[in-house]
């Protein structure tokens, strides 16, 4: 059996953390995903200008630049806010602004840029008689936003929500070089504390291959139920 | 030069002719870096992505088995295996590998290009794959053999369809190579982390960093709308 030198709960911890950092970037990433797409589909110059300036931003910088700035820039920010709220209104705010919120706001932000991109191409592939039929039945915007769009744009969605998750999940280990205590910090530690790289390195590679395969099959899975009943053209 | 931003240089601490500088040095290494491993990325992945597509399981398995371990990893524990396990291999210090291998540039080197062969064998293998079958055919009937065929009919082909998704592996490549600070490299990334320590200010240190991580995607994004431009011109609707 594999002997992880008393390492093994503490890459267990680490894995669950890295399984958490994912999940809740996902969530803010679809989140900003939906507006950034509404805001690029909609009429308002200015909406279109900012979700357009947004995506373009993100994908001209490194995700560890950003990271980076958002980690040593975000507590300088913060501390700023909170001298100012004490001087002016005696409020008395302050919070750490801890690598695990780093990489949650900083990995969400870029895979919202690219959720965006995938999901202006989804609301373009649903047809507009859907729309004006909701407008014949009196939705009204936001109703025909939720009833009808978003769950037909969900079908044409659905594989650039995969491919962008199985990025985003790689993405992660990069949170470990800011100091968050994810399953790669612990290996590294480990690693250099044994001399044993390979040990402790394969490992937590094996962890990330399982996680994107069953992700792989996951996606298969919900891909082949959100098109029951729509004829593939194969 | 306009006066502002002559007063603005010469009130500042931290842009001086000094950190500039090591700005442009974390410059030419990312570049050398990136540069290096896309073009050895290439070359390797070529002959890799004309085996995947080959039917017999003994030649196209250990490369799927390749590039779906180096695709389904990050990259930047292929870089800790290969940058603290090179130097554990026995022996390795008393051969003349330990004299390359000890400068983290190239344990970086390799696991860059390592990454970046796997994802551009799985894109060339794709438009390969999507070659149209009456190219083929047609090849054949002029009684090409499959050396030929491939030379002159497959790959051009495959190489049209292939460029976009290359572009963005490029960018992904650039916007990679970052962690090659990690590893003590003082690439641009690395150069920013030097600066930020140094001054405590992060947002001159990275923002600075980011607009030149920005300018160097656009100008790749630029090259690559022309190359592609140029290498479908034939498919450009006739303009009336």
């Amino acid at each position: 059996m594999l002997d992880l030198k008393g390492y093994g709960p503490a890459l267990m911890e680490g894995a669950v953390v890295t399984i958490e950092l994912a999940f809740l970037s996902l969530a803010l990433a679809v989140a900003l995903g939906l507006i950034g797409a509404s805001a690029k589909l909609s009429n308002s110059r200015a909406a279109k200008g900012a979700a357009t300036t947004y995506t373009t931003l993100i994908r001209g910088v490194p995700d560890l630049v950003m990271m980076l700035l958002f980690y040593y820039g975000g507590q300088v920010v913060v501390n700023m806010l909170s001298d100012y709220l004490w001087d002016a209104y005696e409020i008395d705010f302050f919070f750490q602004f801890d690598p695990f919120i780093s990489g949650v706001i900083t990995i969400g932000l870029i895979f919202g840029a690219y959720m965006t991109e995938t999901f202006r191409g989804a609301f373009l592939a649903v047809e507009s008689g859907q729309i004006e039929a909701a407008r014949a039945y009196g939705f009204t915007r936001w109703h025909t936003f939720r009833r009808i769009m978003i769950p037909q744009m969900l079908r044409h969605a659905l594989p650039g929500i995969g491919n962008n998750w199985q990025v985003l999940l790689k993405t992660t280990a990069l949170v470990s070089i800011i100091g968050l205590t994810d399953m790669v910090r612990v290996a590294e530690e480990a690693a250099k504390a044994e001399r044993m790289p390979f040990h402790f390195f394969i490992p937590v590679a094996f962890v990330y291959l399982t996680l994107t395969a069953g992700s792989e099959l996951f996606i298969k899975w919900l891909n082949k139920r959100a098109n029951v009943g729509v004829v593939q053209e194969s | 030069m306009p006066d502002f931003i002559a007063q603005w240089l010469n009130q500042n601490d931290i842009f001086t002719a000094m950190t500039i500088m090591e700005y442009w040095d974390g410059l030419v290494t990312t570049v050398h870096l990136v540069f290096l491993s896309l073009v050895i990325g290439l070359v390797v992945a070529v002959p890799l992505a004309i085996m995947r597509t080959v039917r017999n399981p003994l030649v196209s398995g250990p490369v799927w088995l390749y590039t779906y371990l180096f695709r389904g990893t990050p990259l930047l524990i292929q870089l800790y295996i290969i940058y603290y396990g090179l130097a554990q291999i026995e022996g390795i210090q008393e051969t003349f590998w330990w004299e390359i291998f000890r400068e983290p540039f190239y344990p970086a080197l390799l696991a860059f290009t390592l990454n970046t062969a796997a994802y551009t064998t799985e894109i060339i293998r794709g438009a390969i794959v999507s070659t149209p079958h009456g190219e083929i055919e047609a090849a054949k009937a002029y009684g090409m053999n499959w050396f030929l065929r491939m030379r002159r009919i497959v790959l051009p082909s495959a190489a049209r369809r292939a460029v976009q998704a290359y572009s963005n592996e490029v960018i992904f490549m650039l916007h990679a190579s970052a962690i090659a600070s990690v590893v003590t490299i003082v690439d641009l990334t690395g150069a920013a982390r030097n600066i930020y320590s140094r001054f405590y200010a992060p947002f001159d240190a990275f923002l600075f960093v980011a607009l030149l991580y920005m300018l160097l995607t656009f100008a790749l994004v630029f090259a690559f709308r022309k190359l592609e431009n140029h290498l479908l011109k034939h498919q450009r609707p006739l303009s009336s």
